[in-house]
């Protein structure tokens, strides 16, 4: 109970932070907008759906990425990890705390993304938002310690979608093909497996990316 | 408490600190000086465990959670109030009637008043008077303080006196100053690198 008790402490104090300083949520928001306005353009009258499904995601990855590269700027700030990191709490507690505030952001940007997207090409099915949905957890869990990875370098913005992108392939691939597939579930329940591997993976790495 | 035997520190090519002996003794006030670049941060970061020696061995006997360190950085987040920022780290740290101690420490260091204000708002020395809170917070039993005086005024400087010689025989303190003659009425051996 302890360790869900700083997880909810830890990401409370990010969503507190946002709130407050309004640093990402914005940026990410109008990012989003704008990519799926130049998409929509760009995109030639009568271009197949498969296409504009490809783009959506191509958008909600980029948004990931900027919300990603601000995800450890305050612990960054104030040196504020090293806090963190002495604390007798369990340390994969301030990943998962991380990841939960960055799927909370993302969530939200998608709350508007989604119908935006649906606009300005075609409604998503259900299969689509759930595909979304997991996609997310994958997302924040290889993010979040990727960008813990990069936070500690001076080319963090360089490294971090050096890092991140590729292993984000298999979402896109799980996402589009949720969205597109004649059979979804499939996709769905590779974006499951991903989730459940790599969480675990970046649950138990965790410490050493925070340990000299 | 504290034992290093040849304990160093390369960052590459880099030696951050040139091997070094000591032992602290539980209870003991080791006052650390010498000048900059001698690697006074680095063996404090050391101890915390916050970085790991390159060479030798050093033994820290004290349990996570039972260290209070204070380094250059204040360790809080600047968008926080000084209130929020004491009540997350005494989630984290498990502090017992956590409300309660947060209080005293706030009046104590005379940040009652502007408690709910952010951190971002505070002076230099009002920021460090709040990292001693946090670093006193859960009544460490090593207490690891990296130029405490720096930019506190003269009452901060006095209040920090004083907590320092309350803390003797009760923790274990391990202290870098370029003001060793302040301090030195508590020393219980000191250390000159460099």
């Amino acid at each position: 109970m302890n360790y869900l008790a700083d997880v909810a402490a830890l990401a409370r104090k990010d969503l507190r932070l946002e709130l407050r300083a309004r640093d990402t949520l914005p940026a990410m928001l109008l990012f989003v907008l704008s990519t799926l306005v130049v998409f929509h353009f760009a995109l030639p009258t009568g271009a197949d759906e498969v296409a504009a499904q490809g783009l959506l995601w191509v958008a909600l990855v980029f948004t990931a990425l900027l919300g990603l590269a601000r995800a450890w700027a305050p612990e960054r700030e104030g040196g504020a990890l090293d806090g963190l990191v002495l604390a007798p709490s369990d340390r994969s507690a301030i990943w998962l705390g991380k990841s939960a505030a960055v799927f909370v952001f993302l969530a939200l940007i998608e709350l508007v993304a989604l119908p935006a997207f649906a606009l300005f090409f075609s409604p998503l099915q259900a299969e689509a938002v759930l595909g979304v949905l997991l996609a997310n957890i994958g997302i924040c869990a290889v993010g979040t310690l990727l960008a813990a990875m990069a936070a500690a370098s001076r080319t963090r913005e360089l490294i971090l979608p050096l890092l991140f992108l590729p292993l984000a392939i298999p979402l896109v691939v799980g996402g589009v093909g949720s969205s597109v597939s004649t059979d979804p579930a499939r996709y769905l329940m590779f974006l499951g497996l991903y989730d459940a591997v790599f969480a675990i993976l970046c649950w138990a790495s965790f410490e050493y990316v925070v340990s000299e | 408490m504290i034992s290093a035997r040849a304990v160093e520190k390369r960052y590459g090519r880099r030696r951050a600190l040139r091997p070094l002996d000591f032992r602290l003794e539980r209870g003991g006030f080791l006052v650390v000086t010498g000048p900059n670049g001698s690697g006074k941060t680095t063996l404090l970061r050391l101890v915390a465990g916050l970085a790991a020696p390159s060479g030798g061995e050093l033994v820290v006997d004290a349990a996570r959670g039972s260290l209070g360190y204070l380094g250059h950085e204040p360790l809080l987040y600047r968008d926080l109030s000084a209130l929020e920022n004491l009540d997350l780290y005494g989630r984290l740290y498990r502090v017992p009637e956590r409300r309660e101690r947060i209080g005293m420490l706030l009046e104590r260091y005379g940040l009652w008043d502007v408690r709910a204000e952010r951190v971002a708002s505070y002076s230099r020395g009002m920021t460090q008077r709040l990292a001693l809170c946090r670093a006193l917070l859960h009544e460490p039993d090593l207490l690891v303080l990296d130029e405490p005086f720096t930019a506190l005024d003269l009452e901060g400087a006095e209040l920090l006196d004083r907590q320092l010689a309350e803390l003797v025989g009760t923790a274990t303190v391990l202290l870098t100053t370029h003001e060793p003659a302040r301090v030195e009425p508590l020393a219980t051996s000191r250390l000159a690198l460099g």
